[in-house]
């Protein structure tokens, strides 16, 4: 087996997450098993590769290395200030994230958006 | 039938992240083959069922999406008479001169209402692998990865999809051959050139210029479950499917490539006679228009583009 790593999601539970993995697949695992419990609506999940943007989060605390993603979604200011796209960061220690979706700007607005604003 | 003016999609140029990333997952894993590069990094693909140069351009760059929908014109005489049309619409046409991409003539540009670029030429040089033309084998390359024969269509989003509508059936002689309306208004749109049951479509949404999903078409049902499998081997990001759309009747699977930007392979859509009725959708069906076995969409499908 892998290493594995603790994902704290704020508010949310708890994903195991191994090595190598993307920390956003840990996370619809742990939903999948009721580990992400507290959330209060489906994980927000999109492509996985780093291009949507809507598993934007901010992590707290914790390593890992990532891959590119799209500026359109996190610029590099964001980047440095600790947010990610969640599909495309690999944690390298336990790591406590946020999920802060960004807001989608129609009428497509998910539960997801209107839960966090 | 006698076709003039657009005659079908020509290609799509599509916004990548990390091109050798990218180009593993359309020339491996999707079955396209490389056909050149230029000398700013864009990258010439092509599916080997196809005549023309290229059908898909990748460039590298810091966000995904689209920047160009191409179409191919009968000739061009066509050309010059569509230009006309396009600026007596109201829409300033830019001429982008015959090399711009490898292997294409002059292109004519405009950006439509939706925030999209469309582009009309009407050359294109021949390029390897095409399809034999004398005492034709079924293919001259062994077809790999999906198997995809050729580019079939994109889907955009953006707004004022009621005057693209508008400007594709009048200024460029495509036909409706669904829509949905729901109590919002008119939300989809599906345009056909040619005989397929849509070469282009639009759905409504707030933001411009966004990418739904670049699609290539398959031979059969069959091959929608050997492009699963390939999903699943390769760790490809998985959207929804194998299934059926409602819209066009056709058979599919949705997943991402390496920069996020949504792909489709299908087959088996209906085919479209220029005199046949439009086919409405509204929002009691519009599940099963999306996804015939489902019968409703995840929330993925609706929300997340490039």
């Amino acid at each position: 087996m892998p290493a594995a790593f603790k994902i704290a999601v704020e508010g949310a539970g708890e994903a195991t997450c191994y090595e190598g993995e993307r920390a956003l697949v840990a996370m619809e695992r742990a939903q999948s098993f009721g580990r992400l419990k507290n959330l209060p609506y489906k994980l927000p999940v999109g492509c996985r590769r780093g291009g949507c943007g809507i598993c934007r989060a901010r992590v707290l605390s914790g390593a890992y290395r990532k891959d590119l993603m799209s500026q359109a979604h996190i610029s590099e200011e964001e980047s440095e200030a600790g947010l990610v796209l969640s599909c495309s960061i690999y944690p390298l220690s336990d790591i406590e994230l946020r999920i802060e979706p960004p807001q989608v700007a129609s009428k497509t607005k998910t539960a997801t958006t209107s839960e966090e604003k | 039938m006698a076709m003039t003016g657009v005659l079908r999609p020509g290609f799509a140029q599509i916004r990548v992240l990390d091109m050798e990333k990218a180009l593993e997952h359309y020339t491996k894993r999707v079955g396209l083959h490389e056909v050149t590069r230029g000398g700013d990094g864009r990258v010439y693909l092509k599916a080997a069922d196809e005549f023309d140069h290229h059908s898909l351009v990748l460039r590298e760059a810091d966000r995904a999406g689209i920047d160009v929908a191409g179409f191919k014109v009968a000739s061009e005489a066509d050309l010059d008479a569509l230009e006309k049309r396009v600026s007596a619409f109201g829409y300033p046409v830019e001429h982008v001169p015959a090399g711009e991409q490898p292997g294409l003539g002059r292109r004519i540009g405009f950006t439509v209402c939706t925030g999209h670029r469309i582009e009309l030429y009407a050359h294109a040089d021949l390029s390897d692998p095409k399809p034999p033309t004398h005492n034709p084998d079924v293919w001259d390359v062994e077809p790999h990865g999906m198997r995809v024969r050729r580019f079939d269509h994109v889907l955009l989003l953006g707004p004022d999809i009621d005057k693209a509508l508008d400007f594709f059936e009048k200024v460029l002689d495509f036909r409706c051959t669904e829509r949905v309306d729901t109590p919002d208004g008119l939300t989809a749109v599906f345009l056909s050139c040619g005989m397929k049951a849509h070469d282009i479509a639009f759905v409504k949404f707030g933001e411009p210029a966004k990418l739904h999903h670049v699609s290539f078409e398959l031979e059969s049902w069959a091959d929608i479950g050997h492009a699963a499998d390939i999903i699943t081997r390769y760790d490809i990001s998985h959207d929804i499917g194998p299934t059926r759309h409602g819209l066009t009747q056709g058979r599919t699977i949705y997943f991402f490539d390496p920069s996020g930007n949504r792909n489709e392979v299908f087959t088996g859509d209906y085919t479209y006679y220029p005199d046949n009725p439009t086919r409405t959708w509204d929002e009691t069906q519009i599940g099963k228009g999306l996804f015939y076995y489902e019968r409703q969409a995840p929330e993925s499908f609706l929300n997340v583009m490039t």
